[in-house]
C-alpha cells in the first residue's frame, strides 16, 4: 500500500492476501493527552490465524491491541483517530456499542485476572449477561463446551462451584480463556498471556492457541520472540508506535526488510 | 583480603547497629500497646466500678389493701374511674402500718420520704391491668428512694454498734423519752462531742485571727471596718462554743452537724437528742416503739459517722429503713428497672430503655440515609465521574466536610429541618438526619478508598466480556470492595452514636419520661439519645445517679461493641479474595 505521510508506517499485505481479512486498521493515530503514542497504523489482520505483534516495551503493541476492543477509552485520557473494521462494519464509532463489540471481540489479560467467584460463574458470566443461554441446561452446555475448548474441562470437571482463583496461574489463565469463548467472539484479543506463567503452563496455552485458531482470528502481544515464531502466522512489529513491518512470520524472522526489525530480532536492542 | 575483611567488620558494626535500632523499635511498639491496655483498664474499670451500685436495688414489699371506695371512686370499674382512684395514699397507709407510733406531720412527711410517689403510678397501671384487684389486700413490691437506697448499699455513711452491757431503762415506748443507765456509758459522746466543739472553736479563732490580721493591714477604712466585723462574728460563735464544750453545764446538745447516736433497745429505736452532763442519761424522741419499758444491758448505741446535716437522708429514715430491712420487708436485688424503664426524676425509677431505643431510632434513620447515599456517590465519584475541576472541587468539598465540627451539623438541621421544613423538634428522625449529614464524609472517603483498592484487573476482566460499567461495578466491584465499605460505615455510624453536641441543638436533649415506641410512628416521639442521657444523668443532682451515669456508660460501650462485633461478623462474611 503507497504511503503518504512523513511518518506513516510500511505494511505488507503480500502474505495477508492469500489469507481473508478480518480486521482492517486504516490510519489509527492513539494520544494519551497530548502525547501520541500510536502513528497512522495501518494492516491487515486474517482471519482463522494467529497474528502477534511483537516490540520493545513501550511501543505501543498493546495500545493498538486495544483500540481493537476499544478498551482504552476505559482510560480518561486516551484518544483514538482513525478506522478500525471488522469485518468491514466500523468499530471507533461511537454510533457502536462498546458493550456489543467486546462481545465479538474478547481479550485475555496479561494476569490471569479470574473474578473470584466459582469456576462455573467465572465462564457462566458473559452469557449471563448478555443473555445468550436460554435455560440452566443452555448455560451448563455452554460452560462445558467452553471449558473444553480452552482446554481445561478434564481439570475441573468435578470442582466447577470452586473459587476460580483457586487454581494455578496456567490453569486460570486458561479460565480466563473460556471465559472469552463463552460469549462465542470472533476475535480474541491477548495481551501478553504467558508472562506471568511458568514453561510449562505456557507450552499449554500455545498449544491451545494453535488450536484455537482455526475458529477465531487471534491477535496476541508477546515480548518472546520465541513465542511469535511458534504461535503466528503473521508478525507486526512495532517501534515508538509506528508499525514497522508486517508479514508472515517466516519472512520477518527470517528476511526481514527492515534494519531495525533485524536489530531487534536479532537482539541488538530492545 | 585484607579489604574484604575490612568491608565484613564495617558491615557487621553496622548490623549491630541496626539490630539494636529495631529490638529498641520493638520495644517501644510493645511498651505503648501495654500503656495503652493498661489506661484502658484502668477507665473500665473505674467506670465498672463506679456503676456497680446502679445494678442494685431494695426494694420494698408492703401488702397494700386496694380498697374498693379509695381505687373506684366512681363504683363501676370502669377505666375512667380507676383512674381517679388515689393510689398513692394506699401507698402511704401501707408504710404507716409498719410504723403505727408515728403520729407527728413533720415525721409523716419524712417517712413517705422512703419513696417516691411517682410508684403509685406503677400500682395504678398494675391494677389498671387487672380490675379484678379491686378490694383485694396484695404485695405490692416497688424501690425504695435512692437516699434510702445509697444508705442501704452502705454508701451513705460509716455506721457502728456497740453494746455498753450495763443496764439502763427506758421512760417509755413512744414520743420523747428518756434513757437512765446505772453508769455514765454516755460519757464518752459527752467527751467526743465537747473535743470536737473545742476543735470547731479553735478553727473559728484562727478564722477570727485572720481577720483581725487583715484588718490592721487592710487599705480602706471601710474594708477594715467589714472585716473587724467578720472577726468579732467568728470570736462570738467560738465563744458560745465554748461555753457549751465546757464541763458543768446542765446538759449536750446533739446537733446534725455531730455524727448521729441512736439507741437500740427492747425491739426500738431511740435518736438521742442530749444527754446529761453525768453521762448517766440520754433524751430524745422514739423513732421506733420500744416493745416496753422494762430495764436491760441488752442494748447497744450506734453511731452513725456522718453528720445528718452531711448527707440527705435523715437519722429517722436511716432507722426506719433499717428496722423494715430487719422486719424483712426490703430485698436486694438486680436493678431491672435500668434496663426497662425511661429517665426519671427519680434515680431509683430512672432506666436507659428510653435513650436506647431513642438511639436504636436514630441509628436507623442514620444508616438508613448516609450509607445508601453515601455509597453511590463514592461509586458515581470513583467509577463514573470524569475527571474534572467540578468533581475535583467537590471532593476537595467532601474531605473538607469530615472535619467540619459536629456542632455546625446540628445548627444546620435546628435551621433547615426543623425551621424551614418544620419537622418536630427532639425527634429521632431530625436527629437521624443531623448525624447522617455528619456521617457522609466519612462514608464516602471510606468507601472510596475500598473501591480504588480493588484491583483494576476485576475492571478490565469484566468490561472484556462484555459487561456495562454499571454491571462491572455492581456485579464485581462493589462486592470486593463491601468490606472495606462496611467497616467505613460502621466506623462512622459508631462515631455518630457517641454524637451528643449536634444533638443538643435540636432538642434531644430534653427529659423524654416516656420511652419512644419502636416503630416508624416512634420516629417522630420525643426521645433522647444514650450519650444526652449520659451527659442529663452526669448533671444529675442526687447522689444516685453518679453511679446511674457509670452503668449507662457501660450500656453504650456494651451497644458499640456489639455493633463492631456484628461489623467484624460481616467483613469476615463478605471477605473474598482474588
Amino acid at each position: 500500500m503507497a504511503d503518504s505521510g512523513t511518518r506513516s508506517s510500511t505494511v505488507y499485505h503480500d502474505a495477508a492476501k492469500t489469507l481473508q481479512g478480518k480486521i482492517t486498521l486504516d490510519g489509527v493515530n492513539v494520544y494519551y493527552g497530548p502525547k501520541q503514542a500510536i502513528h497512522d497504523v495501518s494492516m491487515v489482520i486474517p482471519d482463522r490465524s494467529v497474528t502477534a505483534f511483537i516490540g520493545p516495551s513501550g511501543c505501543g503493541k498493546s495500545t493498538i491491541l486495544r483500540t481493537i476492543n476499544r478498551m482504552n477509552e476505559t482510560i480518561d485520557i486516551a484518544r483514538t483517530e482513525g478506522s478500525i473494521r471488522i469485518d468491514g462494519d466500523e468499530v471507533n464509532s461511537k454510533a457502536v456499542d462498546p458493550v456489543i463489540l467486546r462481545a465479538r471481540v474478547g481479550m485475555v489479560f496479561q494476569k490471569p485476572n479470574p473474578f473470584p467467584n466459582s469456576i462455573y460463574d467465572n465462564v457462566a458470566y458473559g452469557p449471563r449477561i448478555h443473555g445468550l443461554a436460554s435455560g440452566k441446561r443452555d448455560l451448563d452446555a455452554i460452560v462445558e463446551t467452553s471449558l473444553k475448548k480452552a482446554g481445561l474441562w478434564d481439570e475441573v470437571a468435578d470442582r466447577l462451584d470452586q473459587p476460580g482463583t483457586g487454581l494455578s496461574g496456567g490453569q486460570q489463565q486458561r479460565l480466563v480463556i473460556a471465559r472469552a469463548i463463552a460469549v462465542s467472539p470472533e476475535v480474541i484479543l491477548m495481551d501478553e498471556p504467558c508472562s506471568a506463567l511458568d514453561p510449562i503452563a505456557t507450552a499449554k496455552i500455545e498449544e491451545l492457541i494453535d488450536e484455537l485458531r482455526e475458529n477465531y482470528c487471534i491477535v496476541i502481544v508477546t515480548h518472546s520472540m520465541a513465542q511469535a515464531a511458534r504461535v503466528s502466522q503473521m508478525t507486526a512489529f512495532f517501534h515508538m508506535g509506528d508499525l514497522v513491518e508486517y508479514g508472515p512470520t517466516e519472512d520477518i524472522f527470517t528476511n526481514p526488510h527492515e534494519p531495525r526489525t533485524q536489530d531487534y530480532i536479532t537482539g541488538r536492542f530492545g | 583480603m585484607n579489604n574484604r575483611t575490612d568491608i565484613q567488620a564495617a558491615v557487621e558494626a553496622r548490623l549491630a547497629k541496626r539490630y539494636r535500632a529495631e529490638g529498641r523499635f520493638r520495644m517501644f511498639g510493645i511498651l505503648a500497646i501495654m500503656a495503652a491496655i493498661s489506661v484502658l483498664i484502668l477507665l473500665i474499670g473505674s467506670i465498672a466500678s463506679q456503676s456497680i451500685p446502679a445494678f442494685r436495688v431494695n426494694e420494698l414489699t408492703l401488702p397494700v389493701t386496694l380498697e374498693a371506695a379509695r381505687v373506684d371512686p366512681a363504683g363501676d370499674g370502669s377505666e375512667a374511674s380507676l383512674r381517679r382512684g388515689s393510689y398513692n395514699s394506699l401507698l402511704q397507709e401501707a408504710l404507716r402500718a409498719e410504723f403505727p407510733e408515728i403520729e407527728d406531720r413533720g415525721q409523716l412527711r419524712e417517712l413517705f420520704g422512703l419513696y417516691t410517689p411517682l410508684n403509685s403510678a406503677r400500682l395504678q397501671n398494675q391494677v389498671l391491668a387487672n380490675p379484678g384487684l379491686v378490694g383485694q389486700t396484695i404485695d405490692f413490691t416497688f424501690p425504695i428512694s435512692d437516699d434510702a437506697d445509697l444508705y442501704l448499699q452502705g454508701l451513705t455513711t460509716a455506721s457502728s454498734e456497740a453494746a455498753p452491757g450495763l443496764v439502763a431503762t427506758p421512760s417509755g415506748t413512744s414520743g420523747e423519752v428518756r434513757v437512765f443507765a446505772n453508769s455514765n456509758v454516755f460519757s464518752p459522746i459527752v467527751a467526743d462531742i465537747r473535743e470536737r466543739l473545742a476543735t470547731q472553736a479553735e478553727e473559728l479563732e484562727d478564722r477570727a485571727r485572720r481577720y483581725e490580721n487583715r484588718a490592721a493591714s487592710a487599705a480602706g477604712e471601710e474594708a477594715r471596718i467589714s472585716l473587724t466585723r467578720e472577726a468579732e462574728q467568728a470570736r462570738t460563735q467560738s465563744a458560745s462554743l465554748r461555753s457549751l464544750a465546757e464541763p458543768g453545764s446542765l446538759s449536750v446538745d446533739m446537733s446534725p452537724e455531730l455524727p448521729s447516736r441512736l439507741i437500740r433497745m427492747n425491739g426500738g429505736i431511740v435518736h438521742i437528742d442530749r444527754i446529761s452532763d453525768s453521762g448517766r442519761t440520754a433524751e430524745g424522741r422514739v423513732l421506733v416503739a420500744l416493745d416496753n419499758t422494762e430495764a436491760g444491758d441488752d442494748w447497744t448505741i450506734w453511731t452513725l459517722d456522718t453528720p445528718q446535716a452531711e448527707r440527705r437522708i435523715t437519722d429517722a429514715q436511716i432507722a426506719w429503713a433499717e428496722t423494715l430491712r430487719e422486719r424483712g420487708r426490703v430485698e436486694t436485688g438486680f436493678n431491672t428497672y435500668l434496663f426497662t424503664n425511661a429517665d426519671s426524676r427519680e434515680p431509683e425509677l430512672a432506666g436507659v430503655l428510653g435513650a436506647v431505643i431513642g438511639s436504636a431510632l436514630t441509628m436507623l434513620v442514620t444508616m438508613f440515609l448516609a450509607v445508601p447515599i453515601g455509597v453511590a456517590t463514592a461509586v458515581y465519584l470513583e467509577e463514573f465521574a470524569p475527571k474534572n475541576r467540578l468533581t475535583g472541587f467537590i471532593e476537595v468539598n467532601i474531605n473538607n466536610l469530615a472535619a467540619v465540627p459536629s456542632i455546625v451539623f446540628g445548627l444546620l438541621g435546628l435551621a433547615v429541618f426543623i425551621s424551614l421544613f418544620g419537622l418536630p423538634r427532639s425527634a429521632p428522625l431530625v436527629g437521624g438526619m443531623v448525624l447522617a449529614l455528619m456521617t457522609l464524609p466519612t462514608v464516602i472517603i471510606s468507601s472510596r478508598a475500598a473501591l480504588k483498592a480493588v484491583p483494576p484487573s476485576i475492571r478490565e476482566a469484566a468490561l472484556g466480556v462484555g459487561a456495562s460499567r454499571l454491571q462491572t461495578v455492581v456485579h464485581h466491584v462493589l462486592p470486593l470492595a463491601a468490606p472495606g465499605i462496611l467497616t467505613g460505615s460502621i466506623i462512622g455510624l459508631a462515631q455518630a452514636m457517641g454524637e451528643t453536641a449536634p444533638l443538643l441543638m435540636i432538642g434531644m436533649v430534653a427529659f423524654v419520661a416516656d420511652a419512644p415506641s419502636l416503630s416508624v410512628g416512634g420516629l417522630t416521639e420525643p426521645a433522647t439519645v444514650m450519650p444526652v442521657q449520659i451527659f442529663l444523668w452526669s448533671d444529675g443532682a442526687e447522689r444516685a445517679f453518679e453511679p446511674r451515669t457509670a452503668a449507662a456508660i457501660l450500656v453504650l460501650l456494651a451497644l458499640m461493641i456489639v455493633f463492631n462485633a456484628v461489623a467484624v461478623f460481616l467483613r469476615r462474611r463478605f471477605e473474598r479474595r482474588w
